[in-house]
């Protein structure tokens, strides 16, 4: 299963963290941390594979992948395909492409919530439940609308009450 | 009236917060901007929202709430105190605020959270929702959270939703039992079956999930899924999807090696799609399956073979990673298939890529054998020199586990082997003194043949004061010093030996390795008086009216017949001689051992260069104890106990025999008087103690050791702590690190030494002694001598770069195509010398423990849906019995399933005999049954007539399996694990 999935920029600040194994809060910033520091020792133009025992426990693996200010990573163990995962950071990378035209850090540290839809589209509970970047586009839009739609039948009753109630 | 005005106070209020309340965005902008910096910001804006969450208003509050998971997810701060409000959110009816609400949730809670107990009705009302988007976010909270009891009281409502025609919700659904198992293994009972059916769906997306459920499953007990075999078969055949056929890849390669008939069947399929597949990920997913889980089939291993070489050569360095690891996967059945991308391996070697390096160097290593261990050593260590610390490291890590592994199992010349050993030492970024330490002592023990050279290599590493400023070196020091001692009857040269242990700049060392350095002095002194004494007595025994001891005597006409001479040498002022020559395989052969403890052989290359000299000149003498008494005088002030106790004993003993040997060797030549005796007695008296041999100690000795009656061993020691409460424990003992076996016995010994000490100089001397130091610390050695001086010595050596590395990896190249390539037995030069070997508790013994299945309840209620059996207490009841059986012989995988398997079916069946389906299944598991009676044998059963059995027993129910399936498939009797009709 997937452990966890992190974003962080080159300088090691979190830009997306979920973790599938729930651990707890102070343990998750040392484990980013100690990912960060595994990953920025590491060269370009190596492989993007990690072994991760040290850190995450035995039968654990990183696969990463180095976008512009962007270390996107995935934690998993050996139910998963190494290449599978590599292809799957692509397909995050892709969506959060689409989603926001031209993706940038900006995009991921002013969208909190948007992107955390998008990730619980492709990952559920540690499995990988859609591959196509395309479906999770549609399944994205689709939860939008329903939250705007919800917002704007709030704003009417609430300040209807607000006025009753005076 | 009262209520009205608080109502129209409090939505006026929630307006002015919702108007000027500060928005996510708000948040991170502010966060952005670090005005006041960001703790100080984030603290605030805490506050903020512990005011905000209060709120009536659910928008502020949800606000309120998307602010603080905002600051858990990404500045991790504790929210564990809004749980409560959390729950409210969740239970609003906005699809927005509800959304916050989960995805709050499931951020902050554990099994452990309180307010669990009151997110069941809601979750329960979610699922059952027609917006599919309000029950994915119950599936994905359920998913992050699932209490026993939360999975026990939904479980009605994920069975409703596996068959649900909305997919997105489906595939949650399907996700989400894998959870639900493990909380709740009855809901296996009810979910299962349509779990399985999902198999069947022609919706990718849902078969990719369902796979991957079985997947995760089946990782945890493969046995269990056994039955559903055929199923995946077909999806191996018919699937397009990659992401499929890799999780049903990695079932099969879990499931074929408890059933030889399946892998028979599935390689075929698997090597076609190896062949056809253009993609990387599936196609390294099917190599990885065959050499991981069909080795045995020699096709399938050559054609994943030749993919990995495609892997090897490929620029992406991904994918030669990968193509490594395969090949390391099967080094240990397959060495050929390393052998024949040897050149590529080797190559990988020097990459700039630290993975592919590591993975290579353990490829090196898997083809390492006794005739190319030397050669394959030489160019790593050469390689050592130029690679980066952490890499080097590596190197030597893995030739000193290579080497030792099986006692030294690998290495036929240890005189080059501890050679090697010293020349590891020095290499500048070397950090594994502990082992090479530990390596030193073991081989001494363990290979008498070796000493010689051992003790060469230690005088060596000793001699060097530059080696002294390396703190990690300080670990294989004391190793050297503790062979020059124990050993110094092979030394050319004692006094050099003396002066080595002596020197100044052994102030440097940890007081630990101190100790042992004077300890090592001390066997030297008691050795070279010894030698001198027993010279002199050649030397007068030609006079016939002397006066010798027996004991004197014996030795000397052992000596005669032994026919060696008493070497001697002109005076040692020359022991660090610039001539001296360590490769010189010379060294002396006094053999002065009276006792017979030591049979030094005389077969080795000694050319006894200094026979005609003399060593031990009354002069040498007498300038060996004023130079101990010199360097170690200052040392009787040390706070060191192990330091001060072995201090004293040599200054003592030299006290005792000083003015004797000063008074009675001035008649040097003339007739031994009796009183001068009482000194050589002495010193032989020392002398024998220390001859006494070490061995190599088994591990289990201890347990060995009856325990004496009348000993409590498990009293109550707490009124110890009071009493010793000030008494210090020593830092680390003498080579008590990693040698167990060792460890016991001199840990033990020093230990009582301390103790003994320690209690004397503790409580009003100690107290002295650091008043008198404070008011004459000029005249104290520094107390924290490392600190001090440790760090401005240069590195022990300067790495040698004679070669590139270039050269080494065509070397390595040549070597592995001169000595791999015909792998035959070498004939050596060299008989391999005896290696003492104790009992099994020396071996190492390396046990592959599979991990335990922690949830039998899952598979146990897994093998009683798929089986069909009814009992419901089957698997409650065995659970125990299984846990027990699995720790006790956790050896095989294969074994275990099956005796679980059968305990978990025997259990069920034994209460109704009379049951005439049950009377068929005895009838029809003849082979299995026996080793049901007794389980303890099922695996030499299984191994002996299993195959045979098993066959025959499945063909023959195989029919009746099918039959049942026909009619009906749930209600099918209790059956043991027929391996469906399609494998045979």
């Amino acid at each position: 299963m997937i452990r966890a999935v992190m974003v962080m920029n080159t300088q090691g600040k979190p830009r997306l963290a979920k973790f599938y194994d729930s651990q707890p809060i102070d343990k998750q910033q040392e484990l980013i941390r100690s990912v960060f520091g595994v990953l920025c020792s590491r060269a370009e133009n190596v492989s993007n594979f990690v072994e991760a025992d040290s850190i995450f426990g035995p039968d654990s693996r990183i696969v990463y992948k180095h976008y512009a200010t962007l270390y996107f990573v995935l934690v998993f163990d050996s139910s998963e395909n190494e290449l599978a995962m590599l292809d799957l950071i692509q397909v995050l990378v892709e969506t959060l492409d689409k989603c926001f035209k031209n993706v940038c850090e900006l995009d991921l540290v002013f969208n909190y919530s948007k992107i955390h839809t998008i990730l619980d589209e492709i990952f559920f509970g540690g499995q990988v439940l859609e591959t196509s970047s395309a479906e999770v586009m549609k399944a994205v839009e689709e939860i939008s609308k329903l939250e705007t739609a919800s917002n704007s039948i709030t704003l009417v009753p609430k300040s209807v009450s607000g006025w009753r109630g005076r | 009236m009262a209520g009205g005005v608080f109502s129209s106070y409090y939505s006026s209020s929630s307006i002015m917060e919702t108007l000027f309340q500060r928005t996510l965005e708000d948040l991170i902008k502010g966060l952005r901007l670090q005005l006041i910096g960001e703790s100080a910001f984030v603290s605030k804006a805490i506050d903020e929202i512990r005011r905000e969450v209060k709120s009536t208003d659910p928008h502020t509050k949800s606000t309120a709430l998307q602010k603080l998971s905002y600051l858990a997810s990404l500045h991790f701060h504790d929210m564990s105190w809004a749980a409560f409000h959390v729950v409210e959110v969740m239970s609003s009816s906005r699809f927005s605020h509800k959304r916050i609400g989960y995805h709050a949730a499931s951020l902050s809670f554990h099994d452990d959270t309180p307010v669990l107990l009151l997110i069941t009705n809601q979750l329960r009302k979610d699922l059952a929702s027609t917006n599919e988007f309000e029950v994915s976010l119950a599936l994905e909270c359920l998913s992050r959270i699932s209490t026993p009891d939360l999975a026990r009281d939904l479980t009605p409502e994920i069975f409703t939703l596996l068959s649900t025609t909305k997919i997105l919700v489906r595939k949650k659904a399907i996700s989400v039992v894998l959870r639900v198992f493990a909380k709740y293994p009855d809901a296996v009972r009810v979910c299962f079956k349509r779990l399985v059916e999902n198999l069947d769906s022609s919706d990718p997306q849902i078969l990719a999930a369902v796979v991957g459920v079985f997947c995760e499953l089946a990782s945890q007990d493969p046995g269990s899924y056994l039955p559903l075999a055929p199923e995946f078969y077909r999806i191996l055949i018919d699937s397009k999807n990659n992401w499929v056929l890799i999780k049903v890849l990695k079932i099969f390669a879990k499931l074929a090696p408890l059933e030889p008939r399946l892998a028979k069947r599935v390689v075929e399929p698997i090597c076609d799609h190896l062949r056809r597949t253009g993609a990387k990920s599936l196609m390294f997913e099917c190599i990885r399956t065959v050499v991981s889980s069909f080795s045995e089939y020699e096709s399938a291993v050559k054609l994943a073979v030749v993919k990995i070489r495609e892997l090897l050569v490929d620029d992406d360095p991904n994918l030669k990673y990968l193509g490594l690891q395969a090949l390391s996967v099967i080094a240990p059945k397959h060495l050929w298939a390393v052998l024949e991308n040897k050149e590529v391996v080797i190559k990988w070697l020097s990459d700039e890529d630290p993975n592919i390096k590591l993975e290579s160097l353990r490829l090196v290593m898997a083809m390492v054998s006794e005739s190319n261990v030397v050669e394959i050593s030489r160019v790593l260590v050469n390689f050592s020199l130029k690679s980066d610390p952490g890499f080097c490291n590596e190197i030597l890590g893995s030739i000193l586990f290579t080497c030792s592994r099986n006692v030294y199992e690998m290495i036929i010349d240890f005189d080059w082997y501890v050679s090697l050993l010293g020349e590891m030492s020095r290499i500048p970024h070397c950090q594994k003194g502990d082992e090479i330490e530990n390596q030193l002592i073991d081989i001494g023990l363990r290979v008498k043949d070796v000493r010689p050279e051992l003790l060469r290599v230690a005088r060596d590493l000793l001699i060097d004061p530059a080696l002294l400023g390396n703190p990690f070196l300080h670990r294989i020091l004391a190793a050297a010093a503790w062979v020059s001692g124990e050993y110094v009857e092979f030394s050319r040269n004692p006094f050099e030996l003396m002066e080595a242990l002596l020197q100044p700049r052994t102030s440097l060392l940890p007081l630990s390795v101190r100790a042992v350095y004077i300890h090592s002095a001390f066997k030297v002194l008691i050795f070279c008086l010894h030698s001198y004494i027993l010279q002199s007595e050649s030397i007068t025994s030609s006079f016939p009216d002397n006066l010798v001891l027996g004991v004197s005597e014996l030795v000397l006409k052992r000596n005669m017949l032994e026919g060696s001479d008493l070497t001697t040498c002109e005076a040692p002022s020359a022991h660090l001689s610039e001539g001296f020559n360590p490769r010189n395989q010379s060294y002396e052969d006094l053999s002065i051992e009276n006792g017979g403890d030591r049979t030094i052989n005389h077969g080795q290359t000694s050319t006894r260069a200094f026979s005609e000299k003399n060593i031990f000149t009354y002069e040498s003498i007498i300038n060996l104890i004023n130079q101990v008494e010199l360097a170690l005088g200052p040392l009787t002030g040390s706070h060191d106990a192990e330091v001060l106790e072995r201090t004293r004993h040599i200054l003592c003993f030299i006290g005792l025999i000083k003015g004797e040997i000063t008074e009675c060797l001035v008649q040097k030549g003339k007739t031994l008087e009796s009183e001068e005796m009482k000194a050589s007695k002495i010193i032989k008296l020392m002398s024998d103690a220390f001859s006494e041999e070490l061995g190599p100690v088994s591990v289990s000795a201890q347990q060995r050791v009856p325990i004496p009656e009348g000993l409590v061993l498990k009293e109550n020691l707490d009124d110890l702590e009071t009493i010793c409460a000030d008494i210090q424990v020593p830092p680390s003992n003498l080579f008590s690190l990693g040698s167990p076996y060792y460890g016991e016995e001199v840990g033990v010994s020093s230990f009582g030494l301390q103790n003994k000490e320690e209690s004397e100089p503790s409580n009003e001397a100690t107290s002295l002694l650091t008043e008198h130091r404070k008011l004459h610390g000029l005249y104290y050695l520094a107390l924290e001598k490392n600190e001090i001086v440790g760090n401005d010595y240069p590195p022990a050596n300067e790495p040698k770069l004679q070669d590139s590395p270039k050269n080494d990896t065509e070397d390595l190249v040549k070597l592995t195509v001169q000595s791999l390539a015909t792998n035959k037995k070498p004939n050596h030069a060299k008989t391999r010398p005896v290696v003492v070997k104790l009992d099994e508790g020396d071996l190492v013994t390396i046990t592959a423990k599979r991990p335990e299945t922690k949830d039998d309840l899952v598979s146990g209620a897994v093998r009683e849906v798929l089986l069909g059996s009814d009992t419901r207490t089957a698997t409650s009841q065995s659970n125990p019995s299984d846990k027990s059986s699995s720790k006790r012989k956790g050896k095989e995988k294969l074994n275990v399933d099956h005796s679980e398997l059968k305990e978990n079916l025997g259990v069920s069946e034994t209460p109704k005999q009379e049951n005439p389906s049950s009377r068929k299944n005895k009838h029809r598991t003849n082979g299995k049954e026996r080793g049901h009676k007794s389980p303890g044998k099922i695996g030499e059963e299984r191994e002996e007539n299993g195959q045979k059995g098993k066959q025959k027993s499945s063909h023959r129910h195989a029919r009746h399996k099918a039959r049942h399936r026909a009619d009906a498939p749930l209600n099918v009797v209790s059956q043991t694990p027929v391996i469906p009709d399609f494998l045979l």
